[in-house]
This record gives C-alpha cells, structure tokens and sequence, in this order.
C-alpha cells in the first residue's frame, strides 16, 4: 500500500492536494475506499480480505455497486456493515467460483503420468484440494483414482471459504450441458472411458455416482486464517495464490507444506509457482511446467496414516 | 531514474499483432516508460508472441508474471487465458475470472485496472481488432486523467475495435500505425519531465 509512503509538509488542504496530485504514485480515490471497506469487513464479520489482490477486489466492488445500482461506496458500506445477509453476498463476490473439471488437461495428464504410479504405492491416501469452489476438480481427482485402482483407499476433502460454493459439492451434481463439454477435457486428459459413465442422468442435472462421491468430504476453511489441514498425500491449490498479495501467499505455501506428508506432492495453478515460499527448497520440482512439486523426505514405503 | 512515471498499455486483437510488433520494433533503446500489451490471439499463435514481439525490439520484452513489480524499459505481454491486472504497488496480478467481452486476457480488464491505479500518468493505445473490448478501458483511462490514443480506423485491417473505441470516448491522437510510436516517446518524455519539474527531486 502507497499510504504511508511520504508526509507532507503542507499549509493547507488545497495545497496539500495539489502536492499530492503531482505525485504519480497516490491512491486513487476509489482504491481508499476500497481499502476502507475491506477493513470494515474485517472489523464486523472478521473476514480478512486485506492481503487479497486488491485490483481483483476494486473489480469486483464495482460490479457489485452496479449491480445494486448504488452511487457511492459509503452506500455500499452501510449496506454491508447492517446486513449480515447482504455480506453473504460480498463473500460470494470475494471468493473465485471459476471452475471446471479436468481444467488444464494437460496437468492432469502429466499427474497421471508422474504422481500416480507413486501413489498408487500407498496404502490409503489423502487428497486435498484447497480453494474448490464448487468441488469439480475434485470429482475429476477422484474419477482418475477411481480409473487407477486408489479410490477407494482414497480420502478427499475439498475445502472453500464460500458455503453455497460447498452446498453445490455436496449435491455432486453438474448441469448436462456442462458434462458435455467437460467430457473433451476428459478426453484431452487421458480419460480411459466415457465421463457420462461416472454419472446418472435426470431431465437437465448429471449426478456423481455414489461409488465415486462416497470418499468426497467438503467443509469450511480459510486460507488466511485457519490452520494446518491432515497429512496429506496429495495437494491441489490451483489458481486461488493468484488472488492473493505476496506476504499472503508466502503463508499460504507455508500452510500447505505444512498439511502434507513427507514424500507429499503439491500442484500449482500455471501462472503459480513456490517462488514465495521461503521453504522452496523443500520442495523437488515435478514437473515446472505444469507446477507439479514434491516435498523431500523419506516415505516409508507401503505404510498407511495407522 | 528507476521510478516508474508513465506506462503505455497497449490493446488489440484480430490484425493488431502487426501494429504491436511495427511499434514496439520503432521505439528507440532509451525509452523508459514500461509498456504493457493485451492481444487475443489464436491459441495456435499465442505461444511464441514473447519471441514475436522480441525480435528486432530494442527493449526487453517478457511475459507478466503473477506479482511481478513494473520495471522501466521492459514491454510485458499478458499471459494467455489469464486476466492481468495493476496492482496500487505496480505489481502485476493474474486472474482466472469469467472471460470479459469473451477474451481473457481482455483489454478493458487491464485497461480499468491500470487507469485507477495510474491515472494521469497512463497512455492507452487500441490498434486492429474485430470486437469492442476495450473501448470502455480506453474511456476509464481518458476519465482519471490519462492519455489516450487509436490506430486510425482507415488504416486497419479490422476496425471494430478502433471505432467502438472513438464512440464512446473522445480521443485525444487518432493516428496512423507509423507515428504512434513517435507519439509514445514524446508522451513518455513529457511525464518524466513533469515528474521532474513538480519538485520530486528538487524539492
């Protein structure tokens, strides 16, 4: 933030301004009052958006006051410090809900290729996708260990801040127009049969079979502020670290390494990578182009969680 | 001399690729304002745009990364089906959002983002293309104060773009391709020199 960059040694507010504005590098009047809103949220409800990119945060404020046809930000303020309702709303607007399955093909396909032949090793195993929106990559997780023989020794958890997000998981239910185009991206990604096969079908809904979803858990957790999730194989975190600052996401690499066991793999976003970690050298790189790591350390062969 | 005064964000889309290499090839080795270009492209194409707009450019030309702090002198290319975004700290930020005037990365998307943070000390240009993305940027980017500047309409090979832009905003240089970047070297040499006349400096 610009804020505090220099004082100013000014008479009166008129002159104040006009050293100001000569100044290339000042906030623009929008942007404080973003900054002012993201604080009052994190006062009232203790959600804390301040390390978020604040440039995705300004677009999406000013979507949200056209939206609600509102002219100024301290309309928009009141209405989200009194109605805790109306928040839900602005969590919605906060938390990124883009996503589809198989996303990437080519990720998945390298994953396959390099990660599941040494998991398949394993035991039983954990998988955690952190940011799942409302959870399609992790049933295409769970449908290529399902192809792999490690579904049902498998445990995944997919964890987002936005509970409608995580009703919609739950559901395992995607539209049939959806299913149609995701189905190329299975494809791209190696599938080895017909997605539709993974799926019962009504009038306009597609729903994931039981055999599948019965190892699915979705629940509530926050990035910024909880703490270290389970000991896990495998972590997914894709394209959630490019909506945050850098000191946000240095702790949230830190959280990450922390929740997974040694020998733990953890895939990035392809724009993201450990560069922030002041642990990267914990980690082996997979595989860079597709952001694949792996955390060093022994694995004891062939054994389970206990 | 290492603060960054000015930024020239450059947008375009179908035959605008032309105009990008023509202008980033004709500015001269000591021009410091970074630059920062938004092109829809074919997938196909998309791949080797760095090494494209690389060859022959006087200035370092790289992908913006997810946080990368704006330097002088370095023209930055949005990655592909990303969003790229400005941050207050002259970062750059990535976003996956839905596509915006069906292209991620879109003109307006960089262009709004840049606007607030920049304000006057922005200069958008919008060469060739085929839709009307970033013609509301180009208005965001005239409103806080900025300059702005359009291929001429006549001398494009798809004038979509360019038009939607003059629509809707009064643009201050309408010109053809080969004198805009004279056009930029005398933008960005005016907001060095204002920098250094308002008393950062001298004071």
């Amino acid at each position: 933030m610009i804020l505090e960059k220099e004082e100013y040694p000014a008479r009166n507010v008129k002159q104040a301004m006009r050293v100001r504005e000569a100044d290339s590098m000042i906030q623009s009047i929008f942007s404080i009052e973003v900054e002012l809103v993201v604080q009052a949220i994190f006062l009232r409800y203790g959600y804390n958006f301040r390390d978020y990119s604040r440039a995705s945060v300004k677009r999406r404020i000013a979507a949200r006051l056209k939206k609600e046809g509102l002219d100024n930000m301290a309309a928009l303020q009141h209405k989200i410090l009194h109605q805790p309702d109306f928040f839900e709303e602005i969590i919605d607007d906060f938390s990124i809900n883009v996503t589809e399955m198989f996303r990437d093909p080519e990720f998945y396909l390298l994953m396959r290729e390099k990660v599941f032949p040494v998991l398949q090793q394993r035991k039983s195993l954990k998988v955690w996708h952190a940011g799942c929106g409302s959870g399609e990559e992790v049933y295409s997780l769970a449908i290529f260990f399902y192809e792999n023989g490690m579904c049902d020794n498998t445990q995944f958890y997919g964890t987002d801040i936005n509970n409608r997000s995580l009703e919609k998981a739950k559901a395992g239910e995607i539209s049939i127009k959806n299913l149609r185009n995701y189905n190329a991206n299975y494809q791209a990604a190696g599938g080895n049969s017909s997605l539709v096969d993974y799926f019962t079908l009504t009038a306009t809904m597609a729903r994931l079979n039981d055999n599948i979803r019965k190892n699915l858990f979705f629940t509530e957790h926050n990035l910024v502020h909880d703490q270290v999730f389970g000991e896990m194989d495998l972590i997914l975190c894709r394209n959630v670290l490019i909506y945050f600052n850098e000191k946000l996401q240095r702790r949230v690499l830190r959280l990450l390494q922390k929740s997974l066991r040694p020998g733990g793999y953890i895939c990035l976003g392809m724009k993201e990578s450990l560069y922030f970690s002041p642990d990267r050298d914990n980690f082996e790189v997979v595989d860079g182009r597709v952001n694949i790591f792996r955390l060093k350390g022994k694995v004891e062969k062939d054994s389970g969680h206990g | 001399m290492d603060e960054v005064k000015h930024l020239v964000a450059i947008g375009a889309s179908a035959g605008g690729i032309e105009g990008v290499k023509a202008i980033i090839k004709a500015l001269p080795e000591d021009f410091v304002s970074p630059i920062v270009v938004v092109l829809h492209l074919s997938r196909s194409k998309e791949t080797f745009l760095v090494e494209l707009l690389g060859k022959g450019c006087k200035l370092k030309v790289k992908e913006a990364d997810n946080q990368e702090a704006l330097q002088l002198a370095t023209v930055y290319v949005a990655p592909r089906n990303y969003h790229l975004l400005l941050e207050d700290d002259l970062r750059f930020s990535l976003s996956v959002d839905d596509p915006v005037n069906f292209s991620r990365p879109s003109v307006d998307v960089f262009f709004e983002s840049a606007a607030d943070v920049m304000g006057p000390r922005l200069t958008g240009v919008i060469l060739s293309g085929g839709n009307a993305d970033g013609a509301i940027g180009l208005a965001k980017i005239k409103e806080m104060g900025g300059t702005t500047v359009v291929q001429d309409p006549e001398s494009v090979r798809f004038s979509a773009m360019p038009e939607a832009a003059i629509r809707v905003t009064e643009v201050d240089f309408v010109l053809p391709v080969e004198e805009i970047a004279e056009k930029l070297v005398e933008l960005s040499a005016a907001n060095y020199k204002a920098g250094f006349m308002d008393g950062d400096r001298y004071a």
